[in-house]
């Protein structure tokens, strides 16, 4: 029914939808903004027009209409929390997202979309300039200029995350946390649901190996 | 500008200054820290506001912004609204809806405000007075309850 884009998977709707909850589990579970994903947002938004507009020619009446328009509020809910859940993200940690879309090297994913790297740029102006215009200026010349990205707190990604093994992972490497333990690996089967530091299987999450739960 | 005189007299020899200097810095960083943090908490709330109350905010709230933080407030909602037209198809995705989960389709709800008359999809026209209860689908409700119009019944 739907098409990804101009890239070359094609997914059912319920497989899209599939997606959009994984996206939205991962997000809000991840301490830190994880990658963008426009091409479910977009097949999403235009999943729900095309349910809209069959809904508006179905007869009235019709019990499926109860139905699908459940699903619709429901698929939009999920959409909703999942960028709602980014905005926060994006806010709460400014001028670091900023510095690292900024410091990004060629070839590796945004975790911005156009849209949302715009909006955090316009928060970050909009911020410094009234800390400019209400304190720092009013201070001796020495202290006007602050590091907001030593100022705003990073994410901590140190946290401890619940997941589940979706392909299995041998020798992941468990780093240290306190001077007495060593550094150990493990495997994870799939499957498997385990507690970790969400440091340690930051890439498995991107790569689509682990879900947060 | 203390600080900046006993600095310049410790160049010229006086190092006994030195701690002095120090500590005031320190004194003054802290100082910096707190105004800072405190105005930053404030920034919070104000962005709260936005998700809670939503473009328009109620003359009481806005009696306690200083004239910077409504320009602040007034810049961020309009950064949040190209955001959210940007999303969603052509008239955009409002973010702020929707929420908590739905839980049903239809909502009991009571009428706070003379409304006057509101249709629903299948054609029929509610007339909105106030004190009156009704039965009403749930995303056509939503809008209105933010405004205060209605009232969700649990």
């Amino acid at each position: 029914d739907s098409d990804a884009g101009s890239e070359e998977l094609v997914l059912t709707p319920a497989e899209l939808i599939r997606s959009l909850e994984q996206a939205w589990l991962n997000e809000k579970f991840a301490p830190e903004l994880l990658e963008s994903k426009p091409e479910i947002i977009e097949c999403v938004v235009e999943q729900l027009d095309h349910m809209e507009a069959n809904l508006k020619r179905a007869k009235k009446g019709d019990l499926k209409v109860s139905v699908h328009r459940m699903e619709i509020e429901r698929i939009r809910y999920v959409l909703s929390s999942y960028l709602r859940c980014r905005l926060v993200k994006i806010e709460k940690f400014f001028p670091h997202v900023l510095e690292k879309e900024k410091s990004r090297p060629e070839g590796e994913p945004s975790i911005l979309s156009p849209e949302e790297f715009a909006f955090a740029k316009e928060y970050m102006a909009n911020t410094e300039t009234y800390l400019k215009n209400v304190a720092l200026k009013h201070m001796p010349p020495n202290l006007q200029k602050v590091s907001l990205l030593k100022s705003v707190p990073k994410p901590n990604l140190d946290s401890f995350v619940f997941l589940r093994v979706l392909e299995r992972q041998e020798n992941i490497l468990v780093e240290p946390e306190t001077d007495e333990q060593r550094e150990y690996t493990i495997d994870l089967e799939e499957g498997s649901q385990h507690l970790i530091r969400y440091k340690t299987i930051a890439p498995l999450v991107a790569s689509g190996a682990v879900q947060l739960i | 500008e203390r600080n900046q005189a006993d600095v310049s007299e410790a160049k010229a020899g006086r190092t006994d200054l030195i701690f002095l200097i120090r500590f005031r810095h320190c004194c003054l960083l802290r100082n910096q820290r707190c105004i800072l943090a405190y105005l930053y908490d404030r920034l919070l709330r104000i962005r709260a506001l936005r998700w809670e109350y939503g473009s328009v905010l109620p003359n009481t709230i806005q009696f306690h912004m200083s004239a910077e933080e409504v320009e602040w407030f007034n810049r961020y909602k309009k950064s949040l609204a190209t955001y959210m037209r940007s999303i969603g198809g052509e008239e955009g995705l409002d973010l702020t809806q929707d929420i908590k989960p739905p839980k049903s389709l239809y909502i009991e709800v009571r009428c706070l405000k003379d409304y006057g008359e509101f249709e629903i999809d299948d054609g029929t026209t509610i007339l909105l007075k106030k004190n009156s209860q009704h039965f009403l689908p749930r995303w056509k409700c939503e809008q209105l309850i933010r405004q205060g119009v209605l009232e969700h019944i649990l």
